[in-house]
């Protein structure tokens, strides 16, 4: 997905695009064709925002949603690079664990949800649980196929040049397989971003941006549901944009092992 | 007899792994640990399989998923395939539409499921659009690149053969196209099938995989539940493996667009 190229002209017309989009919205809204209460005009929606904003809950609901997943992340990773590494290098590894992964990879980890509740309660336990499900498979997945990917040239290379095992790891292993995990950490966190939204709609913590959206219908705040929508949407688009291109171009791209796509 | 041996120990190392898992979860469960209710002994899970499949439940609980998952999945396919080819061969339709679509993939579809309770009412209307809507982006975006990433020699020739630009686009764009939009399919599928569950859950369907765990649940029948997971896992194992590496291997594989 690549914004285009910036000319002039597409620029107007994205513009344009968007604005008819908002225009059909806001028309949408004030026809009455639903009542306001159910499609809020846009005016309403950036008050709700505002509001939400300035007390405060906005900030606080979207760092306990962002703290879970960043914490699944980092468990995914925990759990994903040791196991894909010894799997790529191993057979018996390899053996042992594809049959595993490729069974449990297919089964929604928001299907396990009610389950979890059952075992952990409807408390943070649940939600990073069901993040790391979420977040472990595409990570193992990834390294797995990025360690493999690592040109054995270089091992032999490294090896003949009297490196141990350890610093095979830490200095060939590791950056060569990176492409392919920075690829599953982006992975992860799309699948871990739908889980979280989706375990807290479900689980109903005591806060989050899910738990946001649950309370507002249970009120009938549909422009509190948009807000919470528009503040899912762009720090899912800050992610995938800002932080994982940062690091892609800082590492990889650097080291002029994948092009630097803008 | 060698090659006997070889199918044999395939078949013993891929059983294994869930052996091991089979006798550690049964361990637990037998341990005391937990009370049997909230982790119930494989045998109770088996057990409640043989009952859910004899009543017939688990059949049109799963019918239900399914008639839902291929709904919401036709819609995003039509909606995604067609935008996708408009976005990728119209220069104008691409300007207008990509900002779009770029704000409204990362939202995550689960996300809009209370709003769609509320403008559509419990039940599977607002299911079956949710499903479309969610996987309907990994389409677009995919046919879109697919219709552009067509190569250039390609459309260069045919038109020096005298091609027309209708014969081009449907004789070479499209079929030129056809992996992308393979891989955008499959991964809508994924997509669709993965929330679809927990759509089910939310919008308090009549029959479903998804609202037949969400109603166990109320009864501690954790063995109901397990069934359910378990039965949601083989279908999505089923869906890759057959449904998609089937439509490929018939159709790009067989022009020589792509290997197996």
């Amino acid at each position: 997905m690549k914004i285009p190229s910036a000319s002039w002209t597409s620029f107007r017309r994205g513009a344009f695009g968007v604005l008819v989009a908002l225009g059909a919205w806001e028309a949408f809204a004030r026809s009455g064709l639903f009542s306001q209460a159910l499609s809020p005009p846009i005016e309403a929606i950036a008050v709700s925002l505002y509001q939400l904003s300035a007390d405060g809950s906005m900030v606080r609901n979207a760092g306990a949603t962002l703290g879970r997943v960043l914490l699944g992340l980092l468990l995914a990773c925990l759990i994903g690079i040791p196991l894909g590494t010894l799997m790529a290098r191993y057979r018996v590894w390899e053996r042992f664990w594809v049959p595993l992964v490729s069974v449990f990879m297919p089964i929604p980890s928001l299907a396990w949800v009610p389950l979890f509740i059952l075992w952990f309660g409807i408390g943070d336990i649940t939600m990073i649980v069901v993040v790391t499900y979420a977040a472990t498979f595409p990570m193992i997945y990834n390294v797995w196929a990025g360690v493999r990917s690592v040109n054995p040239i270089w091992l032999r290379a490294a090896t003949v040049m009297g490196a141990s095992e350890q610093t095979l790891f830490w200095k060939v292993v590791l950056p060569g397989a990176l492409p392919y995990i920075i690829t599953g950490v982006r992975l992860s966190f799309g699948r871990a971003w739908i889980a979280v939204i989706g375990g807290e709609l479900l689980a109903s913590p005591t806060w989050g941006l899910g738990r946001i959206i649950f309370d507002a219908k249970e009120f009938l705040n549909s422009s509190v549901m948009l807000a919470a929508l528009l503040v899912i949407g762009v720090l899912g688009l800050v992610f995938e944009r800002v932080v994982f291109q940062a690091i892609e171009s800082r590492t990889v791209a650097r080291w002029g092992m994948v092009a630097d796509w803008k | 007899m060698d090659r006997v041996k070889g199918f044999l120990a395939q078949v013993g190392w891929t059983l294994l792994p869930f052996l091991v898992l089979a006798i550690i979860w049964e361990t637990v469960a037998r341990s005391g640990m937990y009370p049997p209710k909230l982790f119930p002994s494989l045998v109770t899970v088996f057990e409640a399989l043989v009952r859910l499949v004899a009543s017939g439940t688990l059949w049109t609980n799963t019918q239900g998923t399914l008639v839902r998952l291929v709904l919401g999945f036709a819609l995003a396919g039509v909606i995604g395939v067609l935008l996708g080819i408009a976005m990728g061969r119209y220069r104008f339709v691409e300007d207008v539409f990509l900002p779009i679509v770029s704000i409204g993939y990362p939202i995550p579809g689960l996300a809009y499921a209370p709003l769609f309770v509320l403008w559509f009412g419990l039940g599977d209307l607002p299911a079956v659009l949710l499903v479309g809507l969610a996987s309907s982006f990994s389409v677009t975006i995919n046919t879109w690149k697919g219709v552009k990433a067509v190569r250039e020699v390609w459309i260069r020739s045919a038109q020096v053969m005298g091609a027309s630009d209708r014969q081009i686009f449907l004789q070479v764009s499209l079929p030129g196209a056809l992996p992308y939009i393979f891989t955008g399919l499959r991964l809508g599928l994924a997509q669709a099938w993965r929330i679809l569950v927990a759509v089910e859950m939310l919008t308090a369907v009549a029959t479903g995989l998804g609202w037949m765990i969400f109603g166990a649940q109320e009864f501690l029948n954790t063995d109901v539940m397990l069934v359910g997971v378990a039965t949601i896992g083989a279908i999505g194992l089923l869906l890759e493996k057959q449904v998609f590496a089937r439509l490929e291997a018939y159709t790009v594989v067989r022009w020589g667009m792509m290997r197996a």
